[in-house]
């Protein structure tokens, strides 16, 4: 196969931001994660949890409460603004100023028709959810302190707030509060400190479960407003409860990292009555768990340590299989790492300013294993701060380096850029075609004489580049009538094809001599998750969420016999038990057959060429073949070159010289920049 | 190894006309160590607490006079006292506000300085060298004072000590680029001059300092060269007549400091201890050539052993009180607390077991390791120096016997005569000198002692023993003698001090110590210290015993005790029957503390093996058993070993064990008394090989730790090199 210098970059300063907010849509199987920084995004638990859309967030602007009705999606932040999405084009459709100070806590009713938003003020406002709005209905009676939490009776009847120092329960017709449940303060210390509800839970049954600031998770009765028990799990605070949906089980989130599952289950065998009893334990997160859903078959925790962490259930799934199996998503599912091949540049992409490296060179050669000595020392040669309130949702840095793009959800800007060693100029290129708007994805052509970019209705916009304007070429539209925005984009080395996708799971070709849709692939059950065009421009390869492999040609318009002789035997189990999903996939422009794609945790060259391993050999056998002398490689050696040397990747692109970019985040440097965890009592300390 | 501990500041100074001048004319310490009175170059007085970096008070002379002196504390009178343009005497207390209120006097001629030393009272220098009482210059202030110093002469330094017995007053004086130092005794009053030796031509000391200590007073000297000289002068010498050539200062180069190139100009150094000296001023060696560095000296090593730079300009001021510098530099006074533990370099070396205290006070004569590790290159200067300085001595000497009177002495007079005159000798400080002579005498005294059976003067050979400059070589009969005599204390002082007593003599000591009743023991003098810590032995071993409440260790617990195999222990029946035997000390606390004598003398094995054999079973067990004990207490109680003590280690007592055993294998298996005694004995070697296996395994994995450790760290950026198969 064959030797590669790979830069080994560490110096992308990626940092997450702490998960603050989690909803669960049951019919979509798609959960919403709302972040400390104010974006969205929206992972489909149906399709190997791939994160499919990311909504950016704003400076201001934070999500302290999420909430499904329906397909739409709902927020509220402490700004004082309910907010509903735009999911198609990945940006707010509008916000509500609810007049009633910040927003801690947002509910939707089972019916969906009414939406109910707890106030720093102490009011409880009700909103009619309407077609393509939401309209304020009524205050419920105003409480004196702030409504935290909010939880409806499924009947749509009742509601109860978690206050300070006490639980409030609402008629929803009248408005009135017609019980008030007090909640005993913390033990010592605590006893001066109002005990806040962080959250509540109102059951069909009448019980009403809540947890609070002092460590408690209680159960009340609704009817006559009387605890029922106690249950004290911890020093620190309880943040969150969730319930599942049959209501036989609820989870509690706390500020140790711990979430607590309670089960409604007779305690004794003959006995009839059931009671809530604490059962399991599960501790995934190093920090505070601030975010909690208890879907059918798992438990879906996030927290300030930044992690989405799937825990499924044993008893709801089937034991060792990957259903079973723990996931912690910590990386994006898209590429905030853009490469020019030609230049040798790096961009990296934060919420708030862009960076532009130049990597290091090394003229020295050496043997497999070794580090060479550095000529040059990589440089940061740019940091461009973006303008304007809204995030950074997608960037792009042409081939050659001369260009560079980036988008927020209200504009995008264009950069010409001049970097040579000793002269480094930037210049806005001022005139935009008005037709670059509403940009989720953005690539240039590979001879960088084009920009595309992924618009609304699923369009791309092609804008011609020059020296003197850019001015707009072509609007690429397809018509199956898919509204989704299309994540990936893919030109084509000879520049005559563009590969587009969308989260309907649709592949389109366009052919860009003729500006038209060439052909789409058959949809796939699976969203695809990196794209990828032959040199030649004879087939497109493409990587699901699934971890399936499929190459399409162009030319027949069917699989290609390697498709075809890949699906027959399958793929090997190892690598569909990859729980990452493949986030770059490129033809090696020297060799065609060879396919480089990548995960966070390996990268891979797939060599068209040789065999495909079967079910019993080994996938991971690059140290096999290392140690045996070179002539009895090929009986063992099969097409997935699997190299683990690098981990917790953010990017590998080949560059134009032969040499391999890898972009590592170490997990230890995120890390360190978290804040402090709360103390715990360790065993033995 | 000393250390300067950080820093802090006591205050700020007031720019200074001149640059070289630091403002502050002195620092005296106060009441305690922890005031000082701190007199600026010209106008104010001020006093300071100075842990809490904080003043007290402050005094002010009028505009237009200056205070010429530093000002001094009277700790009889508490009252200060300080000179304004140089003739107005004025003293005052501490709740005295206005200082122009305060007593004044005027005097007859200049005053170079008032000293007032702890416990002394407070003496006037003049300019011209003379010297006055303040009491009595204050009841006639206006009383001619003569000259004393040559018309060109000019006081550079002057400090007083305060003795046992006198108040000194040491001042140097420059004369046409000659340099002298003059002692004055005070009460009777006597006036010695010196000349110090010439360094090379054009330099003149730096700075002084002097410190007393043994009846010597040690002066200090910085030449701007690097070269610290050290200059010792007996207290006692008689007064010099009057005309008589001042006699040249011996002097020894204690330290050459590192100056690099250009001379020191401004530089202090000051003695901190007998090992220590703080300079200031000086270079870093390995610091290029920027002077301003507070460094402490290692002088008997010549080592480096603490260095702080200091900010700003360095004015070559330096003042110590009780473990705190205080060295002005740039625009603030800084205070630098330092410790100098007393350091060798055995002990750096870990040869040295034990500081013992006596190591300090004299020097050690006798050849031994440690003597050959670090005490020649001290010996080599100092004894040339004594050479050269005898014949001036030897004049000086008062006109008590001679060595060789002595010597014939011994051989007739009386046991009295004989002690007291070998007492006078001694007491004479020039031990150096008198080495060859002690062995003589020591010869002498035994021989006669061994001619004469009604001859012995026990005190008289013990403190020639304490010299040290005694070993066994150089008097092989001493020690049989004392046995013979039955003086075990003179025994412990011999095994004690002795560095070279055949394994034969200590094995014959051993046996006599373990035949010895306890009864005898009891009466015995000894050493007090080596009683007290058999006494801390037995009384924790006790205390202990009554705080476990009759609970005996595990380890003992689980062994059948064979209570009848003890046989020596008398009137401890009640203890025995709470204690299993071998936590009751077998044998009395004297005999012990003989005991411990012989356990830490030197020996090889070889040697020492066919001597144990002549021990008698009776006496090995009881040997065993005590060894036993101790190998108990220190193992099992986790008994601290004191370093206070002379006290066997643990190591010893395993070895003197083992060679027990080796000696009287087979005597003792065939000794059914001795059958308990060996397994316990098994038993604690089964305990320490599991200890050492278990330690062992422990190793194995810590080693593998260190070894995961060794992962590479992987910067921001690297270049590699990979290879896909």
């Amino acid at each position: 196969m064959g030797e590669f210098k790979v830069h080994r970059v560490r110096f992308f300063d990626y940092m997450p931001s702490a998960i603050r907010a989690l909803a669960w849509c049951r019919h979509t199987q798609r959960v919403a994660v709302g972040r400390a920084d104010g974006s969205v995004e929206i992972f489909n638990f149906s399709d190997n949890y791939f994160q499919e859309k990311v909504i950016p967030g704003r400076d201001g602007r934070t999500v302290e409460a999420l909430c499904w009705a329906g397909p739409r999606l709902f927020s509220a932040g402490l700004d004082g603004e309910i907010t509903e999405y735009d999911l198609e084009n990945l940006r707010p459709r509008y916000s509500l100023e609810a007049y009633g100070g910040p927003v801690w806590t947002i509910s939707c009713n089972s019916q969906e028709t009414l939406l109910s938003a707890g106030f720093e003020d102490g009011t409880v406002k009700l909103f009619e959810i309407l077609e393509g709005k939401v309209q304020f209905q009524r205050n419920l009676d105003r409480q004196k302190g702030r409504i935290v939490s909010l939880s409806w009776h499924p009947s749509g009847s009742q509601m109860a707030a978690g206050m300070m120092d006490m639980i409030r329960v609402f008629d929803a017709q009248t408005g009135h509060a017609t019980h008030r449940l007090l909640v005993e303060r913390g033990a010592g210390a605590s006893k001066s400190q109002e005990v806040v509800v962080w959250s509540v839970v109102f059951l069909s049954n009448g019980t009403i479960i809540s947890g609070d600031s002092a460590g408690k998770v209680q159960v009340w009765d609704s009817f006559t407003g009387t605890l029922l028990r106690t249950h004290l799990v911890t020093k620190w605070d309880v943040l969150v409860l969730s319930v599942s949906p049959d209501e036989s089980s609820v989870i509690a989130g706390t500020s140790e990292g711990t979430v607590i599952q309670f089960q409604f289950v007779s305690s004794t065998v003959e006995q009839q009555e059931q009671q809530w009893v604490r059962t399991r334990t599960f501790k995934n997160h190093s920090h505070d768990v601030r975010a909690l859903v208890h879907t059918d078959t798992a438990v879906v925790s996030g927290g300030v340590d930044t992690q989405l962490v799937v825990r499924p259930l044993l008893d709801k799934v089937e034991k060792n299989t990957q259903e079973s199996a723990l996931r912690k998503i910590i990386f994006p599912h898209r590429n905030l790492v853009s490469c020019a091949k030609k230049a040798g540049l790096l961009l990296f992409q934060f919420p708030d300013h862009l960076e532009v490296w130049r990597l290091g060179d090394s003229d020295g050669k050496g043997k497999a294993g070794d580090s060479l000595p550095l000529k040059r020392k990589p440089e940061k040669m740019i940091q461009l701060n973006r303008k304007g309130q809204d995030h950074i949702c997608c960037s792009a840095l042409s081939p050659c380096g001369g260009w560079l793009a980036y988008s927020t959800v209200s504009a995008v800007r264009l950069y010409r850029l001049q970097l040579n060693t000793n002269n480094i100029s930037i210049n806005k290129v001022s005139k935009l075609p008005k037709e670059l708007q509403s940009v989720h994805q953005l690539c240039f052509s590979c001879d960088s004489s084009k920009l595309f970019a992924s618009s609304s209705l699923s369009s791309v916009v092609v804008v011609g580049l020059s020296q003197l304007e850019c001015k707009h070429l072509e609007t690429l539209k397809h018509k199956s009538g898919s509204r989704q925005p299309v994540h990936l984009l893919c030109p084509s080395e000879d520049g005559k094809w563009l590969v587009t996708s969308n989260t309907d799971r649709e592949v389109h070709v366009f052919n860009l001599h003729k500006m038209k849709l060439h052909c789409s692939v058959p949809v796939y059950g699976s969203c695809p998750t990196a794209v990828s065009v032959h040199p030649s421009g004879s087939s497109l390869v493409c990587v699901h969420a699934d971890q399936q492999i499929l190459e399409f040609s162009l030319k027949q318009k069917e699989y290609t016999e390697w498709s075809r002789t890949l699906q027959r035997l399958g793929l090997h189990p190892l690598w569909l038990q990859r729980d990452t999903p493949i986030t770059t996939v490129t033809y090696d422009p020297r060799n065609p057959a060879h396919l480089a794609l990548h995960d966070a945790f390996m990268f891979c060259i797939i060599d068209q060429t040789l065999p495909l391993p079967e079910a019993k050999t080994n996938l991971y056998n690059q140290q096999v073949l290392r140690s045996l002398p070179q002539d009895q490689r090929s009986r063992v050696s099969h097409a997935f070159k699997i190299c683990k040397n690098f981990q917790n990747l953010l990017g590998v692109d080949l560059l134009e010289d032969h040499s391999l970019v890898v972009v590592e985040r170490p997990l230890q440097d995120i890390l360190t920049r978290l804040p402090a965890p709360v103390r715990c009592k360790k065993f033995a300390t | 190894m000393a250390t300067l501990c950080e820093g802090y500041t006591l205050c700020g100074l007031t720019p200074a006309q001149n640059r070289l001048c630091s403002g502050i004319r002195g620092i005296v310490e106060e009441r305690d160590s922890d005031h000082v009175i701190v007199t600026d170059s010209t106008r104010s007085v001020t006093l300071f607490k100075v842990s809490d970096q904080k003043p007290l008070g402050s005094w002010m002379v009028k505009q237009g006079q200056t205070l010429t002196c530093s000002a001094v504390y009277n700790t009889k009178t508490k009252e200060y006292i300080a000179v304004s343009d140089n003739k107005v005497i004025r003293i005052w207390k501490e709740d005295d506000v206005v200082l122009d209120k305060a007593f004044k006097a005027t005097v007859s001629a200049d005053v170079w300085v008032v000293h007032s030393a702890h416990g002394g009272d407070p003496v006037v220098l003049f300019q011209r060298g003379a010297l006055r009482l303040l009491d009595s210059l204050l009841s006639a202030p206006q009383q001619p004072v003569e000259d004393v110093l040559a018309p060109d002469e000019a006081i550079r330094w002057s400090t007083s000590i305060v003795t046992e017995t006198q108040q000194l007053l040491l001042f140097t004086s420059e004369l046409k680029g000659e340099h002298f130092l003059y002692l004055h005794r005070l009460n009777p009053n006597s006036l010695q001059r010196y000349r110090l030796e010439r360094e090379e031509p054009g330099l003149s000391p730096l700075r002084f300092s002097a410190s007393y200590k043994n009846k010597h007073v040690c002066l200090l000297y910085l030449y701007p060269n690097g070269h610290v000289y050290r200059s010792s002068i007996s207290v006692r010498g008689p007064a010099a007549e009057e005309g008589a050539e001042a006699p040249r200062l011996p002097r020894s180069l204690l330290l050459a400091l590192p100056v690099g190139e250009e001379l020191l100009e401004v530089a202090s150094a000051i003695i901190l201890d007998d090992a220590h000296v703080a300079v200031v001023g000086a270079p870093h060696p390995s610091a290029g050539p920027g002077k301003d560095f507070l460094c402490i000296w290692n002088t008997n090593f010549q080592t480096l052993q603490a260095a702080k730079e200091m900010a700003g300009k360095i004015y070559g001021q330096l003042w110590s009180f009780s473990n705190k510098l205080f060295a002005p530099h740039g625009n603030t006074l800084s205070v630098i607390p330092f410790e100098c533990p007393k350091s060798s370099l055995a002990s750096a070396l870990g040869k040295l077991k034990q500081a013992k205290t006596e190591d300090s006070k004299l020097p050690v004569l006798v050849p031994s390791w440690n003597n050959i590790l670090h005490g020649d290159k001290l010996q080599h200067p100092k004894t040339m120096e004594t050479r050269k300085t005898r014949t001036q001595r030897r004049t000086q000497s008062t006109p008590s016997l001679t060595t060789d009177q002595v010597l014939e002495l011994i051989k007739t007079a009386p046991a009295e005569e004989v002690q007291r005159e070998v007492e006078e000798l001694l007491s004479r400080q020039d031990l150096q000198d008198l080495q060859p002579s002690l062995g003589q005498i020591a010869v002498t005294l035994v021989s006669r002692s061994l001619a004469e059976p009604t001859f012995y003067c026990p005190d008289s050979l013990a403190q020639l023993v304490r010299t040290r400059c005694l070993c066994h070589s150089v008097c092989p009969d001493l020690l049989p003698l004392a046995l013979e005599k039955k003086d075990y204390f003179l025994c412990q002082l011999c095994l004690q001090f002795f560095p070279d007593i055949p394994e034969a003599v200590t094995c014959a000591c051993l046996k006599t110590f373990i035949g010895l009743p306890d009864v005898d023991a009891e009466k015995l003098n000894l050493e007090p210290e080596s009683v007290s810590f058999m006494e801390t032995i037995i009384s924790t071993q006790q205390g202990q015993a009554g705080l476990q409440n009759g609970f005996s260790p595990t380890t003992c617990a689980n062994e059948p005790s064979d209570a009848s195999s003890v046989q020596q222990t008398k009137g401890r029946t009640e203890e025995r029957a709470r204690n299993p035997p071998e936590q009751i000390c077998p044998i009395g606390v004297h005999k012990a503390a003989l005991i411990n004598e012989v356990l830490q003398t030197a020996y090889s094995d070889n040697f020492l093996l066919p001597h144990l054999k002549g021990l008698s079973s009776q006496h090995v067990i009881l040997f065993l058993q005590y060894l036993q004990f101790l190998y108990l207490q220190y193992s099992q109680n986790a008994f601290p070993q004191k370093h206070s003590f002379r006290s066997p280690s643990l190591d010893q007592v395993m070895d003197w064990v083992c060679l027990l055993l080796d000696a009287h294998f087979t005597v003792l298996v065939m000794t059914p008394e001795a059958k308990g005694l060996l397994l316990k004995l098994q038993h604690f070697v089964k305990s320490q090989v599991k200890l050492f296996y278990e330690l062992g395994k422990i190793e194995g994995s810590l080693q593998e730790l260190k070894k995961t450790k060794l992962k590479e760290d992987v910067g921001q950026y690297s270049i590699e090199v990979i290879e896909l198969f």
